[in-house]
Formats: C-alpha cells, sequence, structure tokens
C-alpha cells in the first residue's frame, strides 16, 4: 500500500434522527450510528459491509459533510469537517452512488452533468473545463457522441460511467462508493469494477466501498469493516477477514455467500429471526437475539471491541473476561 | 448434426412425473415503437420435487417467461405456445376464471417484493386463510389452525400472535417468509419464484432459501425459480435455463452448466462474476462488451453474436438452433460444444494460476 497517512479520521460518531412513534407515541430518537471509529489511509480501499438499516449509507452521508454527526467528530486531512469549507471537502471527498437513474438530473446533457462541479466551484474557464470533461470521459470509456445525450438515452451501465466521470472530474482523493454496481447486471458490474480498479492505481484514490455483496467486497477491498446496527463490530485486513472471520455475525455473513458451486447446496447460517428494533435496541449485544454463540452476559452487557483500530472485533467471546 | 439434435430435443421423452411443459413459449407485448418480442421460443420443463432454475441479465425476458405460464400477462401481451401443460392439463385453453382456480392452490407464484402479495389492510392470518377458503371447504378453526402451523413451518416463532398482526408490523425478511407461508397453503404441486430474496440481506436469503429446500423434500412441489444471481442458481438449481435476449442459449444440470459451459454467453456471465479462491483479489474480471440487441421486430442469425468474442461470418444470417448434447444439455450456438470446453478450461486455467 501506498503511504500509511490517514486522510478520513471517524472518532466516535453517533447520529440519532427523531422520528415520529406511531399516532399518540410522538417522537421517538432513532440510533443509526451508535458510536463508530473508523480510519482511511491514503490509497486504501475499505469495504464497508453489514445488513440493510445497518447504518452504512449514513456513514455515507457522514464523510461526504451531506449530513452532521449528533455527536463525534470527522476528521479531513487531520482537520474537523464540521470546521472546513464544503467546497475544500467536495474538492477531496466525493460520492458514486447505487443508483445510476436518480442521481443524475433527467433534464440537463451528460456533458453538463460531468462539469458541474466544476462549474460550481468554478475550476478553470469553459475550455479547460471542456477540455478535463474530454479526458475523464475517456478514461470511464464513454463515447464523446454521448456529450449532448440525456440520462435517459442511456443504459444503466453507461449511466454509472457518468456517475463515475462526475465524481472523478474534481480529482478528489477519496471517492466513497455507496452499492455502485448493486442496480447493475453482473456483465456491467464486472466492467465498473474493473474500471474503479484502473482509475485507483492511477490516481492513487482511496475508496470507501459499501457493498453488500461480499464476493465483490473480497475481490476489491483491502480491509474490511463489519457493520451491524449502528456499530463496526469487526475490522480487519481482507484477506484475514475472509479466512478467519471472527465475530459470530461475520462468520454468518461469509456463511451465507452463495459462492458459484453447484456441489454446495445452500448453507443454513443457523441463525435466530429476531431483528432488532432500532426504536427499542436491545440491552447488552445487539446481535444477542440471533447469535447462535451467545453466552451468559450477552444480554446484559454491551461487549468492548479488543484489538487495535484496524483490526478489532467487538464481542465477548473476545473480550478480557473470556480471553 | 444440427438438424437430428433440433428433433431429439423437440421430442425428448418426459419424465414420469412431469408437472410442467413448456414448449415454444412466445410473448409479444405492443409498445410504442412496435411490438416487442420479448419471449422467443422458449421450452423446458419442470418435473415434481426438481428444482429449475432461469437465470439471466435484466430484460432477457425471464418475468415475461413466468408470468405468461401464471396468465399474469400485462394488458395487450399476446401469449403463444406450442405446449404449456400443467401436470398434464393444457393452460392455454383455460378461462381466466379456471386459471384464477388454479392459482394460489396447485400452482403458485412468489414475486421478489412481498407487498405486491400482502395487503396492508388485512391480517396475516385473514390473508393465509384466504386462499383455503377459496379453493378448500374447510372451517374457520381448522384454517387457522392450519395457518399457524404453516407460520411455525417457515420459522416464524409466536406464531399464533403473528395471525393477528399487519403486514408492516413485520420486518422485510419475516414479510417474505408471509408470502411463502400463504404459497405454500394449499400444498401446491409447482411453485413459480421470480427474485424473491433479490431484496433480502444475505443472511436472510440463506435462511430463506434453506428452508424453500426443506419445505420442498417434504411437499415434493416442483419449483421454477427466476434469478440473475449465478451463485444463488449454482447452490439452489437441479437444472438451470440460460436466457439471452428471449431466448434459451443453453439448459441442463446444474453442474454441466457450471463445470462445463458450452456457449460463450454462459462462459462470459460466469467469468464476470468475482469467485473466491478462483479469480484473483484485485485482478482484472473478465467482461462482455457492448449491449443486449432491442427485442423489437426479428432478430437475424446470433441475437449474441454483436457481443460475442467467438462469433463466425455464418453466426449473422444462419438461424442457431438448439443443439442436443447428451439428452439433457443443450445449447444454441454454431461452435462445436469440444471446441467450447476447451475454451474455457484454457481460461479457467490461466485464472487458476494467477490466484
Ligand atoms: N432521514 C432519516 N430519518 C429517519 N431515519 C432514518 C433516516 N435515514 C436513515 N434512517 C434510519 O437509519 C437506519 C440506518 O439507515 P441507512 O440508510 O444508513 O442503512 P443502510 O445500512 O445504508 O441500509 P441499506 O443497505 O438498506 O442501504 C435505518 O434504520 C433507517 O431506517
Ligand atoms: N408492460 C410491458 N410492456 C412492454 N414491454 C415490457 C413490459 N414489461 C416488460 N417489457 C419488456 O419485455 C422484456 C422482457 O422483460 P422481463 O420483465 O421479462 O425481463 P426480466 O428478464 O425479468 O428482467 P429483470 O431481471 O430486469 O427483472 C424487456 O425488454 C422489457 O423491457
Ligand atoms: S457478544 Fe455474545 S451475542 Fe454478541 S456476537 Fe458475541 S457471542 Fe454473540
Ligand atoms: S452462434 Fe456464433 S455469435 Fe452466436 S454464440 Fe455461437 S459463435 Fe457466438
Ligand atoms: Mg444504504
Ligand atoms: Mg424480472
Amino acid at each position: 500500500m501506498s503511504g500509511q497517512s490517514t486522510v478520513l479520521e471517524v472518532q466516535d460518531v453517533t447520529r440519532t434522527y427523531q422520528v415520529s412513534h406511531g399516532l399518540f407515541g410522538g417522537n421517538k430518537e432513532l440510533r443509526a450510528l451508535r458510536g463508530v471509529t473508523l480510519s482511511l489511509k491514503k490509497g486504501e480501499v475499505l469495504g464497508i459491509v453489514g445488513e440493510s438499516g445497518c447504518g452504512k449509507s449514513t456513514l455515507a452521508r457522514l464523510l461526504l459533510a451531506l449530513d452532521k454527526p449528533t455527536t463525534g467528530d470527522i476528521l479531513l486531512d487531520g482537520r474537523p469537517v464540521s470546521k472546513t469549507k464544503t467546497g475544500i471537502i467536495s474538492r477531496k471527498v466525493q460520492p458514486i452512488f447505487q443508483d445510476p437513474y436518480s442521481s443524475l438530473n433527467p433534464r440537463k446533457t451528460i456533458g453538463s452533468i460531468i462539469t458541474l462541479p466544476l462549474r460550481v466551484h468554478k475550476i478553470g474557464n469553459a475550455a479547460s473545463q471542456r477540455e478535463a470533461m474530454l479526458e475523464i470521459m475517456d478514461r470511464v470509456g464513454l463515447s464523446t457522441r454521448f456529450i449532448n445525450s440525456y440520462p435517459n438515452q442511456l443504459s444503466g451501465g453507461q449511466r454509472q460511467r457518468v456517475a463515475i466521470a462526475r465524481a472523478l472530474i474534481m480529482k478528489p482523493e477519496v471517492v466513497i462508493c455507496d452499492e455502485p454496481t448493486s442496480a447493475l447486471d453482473v456483465s456491467v458490474q464486472s466492467q465498473i469494477l474493473n474500471m474503479l480498479q484502473d482509475l485507483q492505481v492511477k490516481y492513487n484514490l482511496t475508496y470507501v466501498f459499501i457493498s453488500h455483496n461480499l464476493a465483490v467486497v473480497e475481490h476489491i477491498a483491502t480491509r474490511v469493516a463489519v457493520m451491524y446496527f449502528g456499530r463496526i463490530v469487526e475490522q480487519a485486513e481482507t484477506e484475514a477477514f475472509f479466512r478467519n472471520p471472527r465475530h459470530p455475525y461475520s462468520q454468518a455473513l461469509l456463511g451465507s455467500v452463495l459462492t458459484p458451486d453447484p456441489e454446495l447446496g445452500v448453507p443454513d447460517p443457523d441463525l435466530g429471526t429476531v431483528f432488532p428494533d432500532p426504536l427499542n435496541p436491545p440491552v447488552g449485544c445487539a446481535f444477542h437475539p440471533r447469535c447462535p454463540k451467545r453466552v451468559t452476559v450477552c444480554d446484559q452487557r454491551h461487549p468492548e471491541p479488543t484489538g487495535d483500530r484496524d483490526d478489532f472485533v467487538e464481542c465477548h467471546l473476545f473480550g478480557p473476561a473470556n480471553s | 448434426m444440427i438438424d437430428a439434435s433440433a428433433t431429439a430435443v423437440a421430442v425428448k421423452p418426459l419424465r414420469a412425473q412431469t408437472v410442467l411443459e413448456v414448449k415454444g413459449l412466445d410473448v409479444r407485448l405492443p409498445t410504442q415503437s412496435g411490438i416487442l418480442h420479448a419471449v422467443r421460443g422458449v421450452s423446458f420443463d419442470v418435473a415434481l420435487g426438481e428444482t429449475v432454475c432461469v437465470v439471466g441479465e435484466s430484460g432477457c425476458g425471464k418475468s415475461m417467461t413466468s408470468l405468461a405460464i401464471m396468465g399474469l400477462l400485462p394488458n395487450g401481451a399476446v401469449r403463444t405456445a406450442d405446449r404449456l401443460a400443467f401436470s398434464g392439463k393444457d393452460l392455454t385453453g383455460l378461462t381466466e376464471r379456471q386459471m384464477s382456480d388454479l392459482r394460489g392452490d396447485k400452482l403458485s407464484m412468489i414475486f421478489q417484493e412481498p407487498m405486491t402479495t400482502l395487503n396492508p389492510v388485512y391480517t396475516i392470518g385473514d390473508q393465509l386463510t384466504e386462499p383455503l377458503f377459496r379453493h378448500r371447504r374447510i372451517g374457520r378453526q381448522e384454517a387457522y389452525e392450519k395457518a399457524e402451523a404453516i407460520l411455525e413451518r417457515v420459522g416464524i416463532s409466536g406464531a399464533k400472535r403473528r395471525l393477528g398482526q399487519y403486514p408492516h408490523q413485520l420486518s422485510g425478511g419475516l414479510r417474505q417468509r408471509v408470502v411463502i407461508a400463504m404459497a405454500l397453503m394449499c400444498e401446491p404441486q409447482l411453485v413459480i419464484a421470480d427474485e424473491p430474496t433479490t431484496a433480502l440481506d444475505v443472511t436472510i436469503q440463506a435462511q430463506i432459501l434453506h428452508l424453500l429446500k426443506q419445505l420442498q423434500r417434504e411437499f415434493g412441489m416442483g419449483m421454477l425459480f427466476i434469478t440473475h444471481d449465478l451463485g444463488l442458481v449454482a447452490r439452489l438449481a437441479d437444472r438451470v435455463v440460460v436466457m439471452y435476449a428471449g431466448q434459451v442459449v443453453e439448459s441442463g444440470p446444474a453442474k454441466d452448466i457450471f463445470e462445463r459451459p458450452v456457449h460463450p454467453y454462459t462462459q462470459g456471465l460466469l467469468r464476470c462474476i468475482p469467485i473466491p479462491g478462483r479469480t484473483e483479489r484485485g485482478g482484472r474480471l473478465g467482461a462482455i462488451p457492448g449491449m443486449v440487441p432491442s427485442l423489437i421486430g426479428g432478430i437475424e442469425g446470433c441475437s449474441f453474436r454483436s457481443r460475442c468474442p467467438a462469433a463466425l461470418p455464418r453466426c449473422a444470417n444462419e438461424t442457431i438452433e438448439l443443439q442436443d448434447l447428451n439428452g439433457s444439455h443443450s445449447y444454441r450456438c454454431v461452435l462445436d460444444a469440444a471446441a467450447g470446453n476447451d475454451a474455457w478450461k484454457r481460461n479457467a486455467g490461466s485464472m487458476e494460476k494467477t490466484a
């Protein structure tokens, strides 16, 4: 990995939404992030996995400064994001979202969508902006005949290339990819993944790569963070993680991956079906209602992370009491 | 070879307990730019106790195939078939009324989004018992007992309490279990499932698929499972039907399709997905450049030829028929199966070397 300097740092961040609870319930707190700590080093690809509603997109929005933490801090190049101008943040951190349909303005041409970030931030003049556009379109494999087309005239894969071109025209340091290939067919997904990888090497980019597809994360990520119910419950180098997942939820996740191996049949993840209610979080470990390995303390005390910042697991089985 | 095997495919003797026969199925849909020929001569069959997976990319006609079998095509759609039979009974001659008697009884369907099946204003209990009241002479008490039992079978705890709940009070995974329970209420002979787990998390997907397999062993029903997830197909299917641009391009036992794929499209799809332990981490994945042809009007020659790395001049104007390989595995391509297999092995070998 090139260099070890930290670009983005998330320090014990929480994000709580106020949601109305039924007709007479009044407002309730929904804790979408319940204390997330994370550091992102230059040139790495951090894969974030976890089930629907665990807070992945909430975290992505905070990293992009599209939303503010309820408590805790996010540092960009060592400076608090809350004290940094949005212009500076969006020069350094850019998003690629899941849905290439809704993330592009249907009334704007492809050329104008791609150059918008440059125009918003008044970078260069019309001629240099056009030059940058042609260069990036070439890089992402978009024919220049699309410059005057509209999003609805493009295929899903082509639209996702537009979204990538728009993100990269700013020459950002960090790209936050939130399910960038989930809406695409496998033949298109593989092309986009190949391209994201080429661009990462070429521009020495740092990626946060959110996906529910474990095989894709294993392929592209250098480090993996597993989220469950608003917390990171395990973090490890990709190779080590896939060889030896430690958290019972990580083990269930990997055990549920359907690799294309016709000899193996459907796995049984051996999990309970009781899902935590975000408005009434369970006491103790949030995974305990489904955990096949729970012990007595699990529904009483919340487990502390064991390990260091980039390589830890949050489970009583690994805690001081048990080791 | 092509001629002889084409007839061999057509007259292949049916296995004893065939529950669904589809032969030469066509679906045409009217659109603003002309008639869209979504399903083009699709043939396959499903036996009791067997799982057949239909796989292919978005828009290749998977859902239209299943809706055509169920008689649920959108308004204006035209369905024709050489044969479409359920338990030996011809479906093309049935009235809408007879068809709806069959649906939810011996022939049931599970859709991707549970809320397309569940009605938000009725309780789970009301919805589960509805097919029983409709298709069986059964008392209220007995129906509710049966509903409770089936909810327990699909792994829902506190089944009695759930009967009184409404769909919005359940998580997505639980709702999909309810939909599966509903599809099984009348002990169907065939379940058609269109991407039933695509919207679910991987752990819940595995739980639900595991459950479906278990219930299938118990009830002996046939399953027609539609998906674009190749991993799921490999794990679930007894036999696989690969579709491209409205046609079946390859079909056969799951083991053959994944270990000895012959059609360049099937091979291409399998190279696109990262396979732990086989593809090199961070290495390049295979690609199928280009786009699916328009389904409006006819397609001359092979529909895959604009994207096919092995295309020959003759692929542009010949009608490409399905070729039979060994009685159970067939493919729609002019290439010799042995050559196709060699190409696959060469490539798989080089992928292993880099891993
Ligand atoms: N604006 C909001 N107001 C209230 N609750 C919200 C809001 N946004 C998200 N949530 C809730 O916060 C939790 C985390 O949501 P988030 O979208 O971050 O999950 P996710 O991990 O991205 O899920 P998915 O895999 O489905 O995209 C969920 O319970 C969600 O319902
Ligand atoms: N109501 C409709 N009217 C006209 N054309 C339609 C209609 N619904 C689908 N089509 C077209 O029919 C073709 C087959 O669609 P179908 O829904 O069967 O695809 P699919 O294989 O199920 O794809 P997906 O994986 O995206 O669900 C597509 O080209 C689609 O655009
Ligand atoms: S803390 Fe207990 S319940 Fe939580 S994951 Fe570990 S063993 Fe399971
Ligand atoms: S028939 Fe020709 S174009 Fe079609 S898949 Fe075979 S080789 Fe390729
Ligand atoms: Mg999300
Ligand atoms: Mg479909």
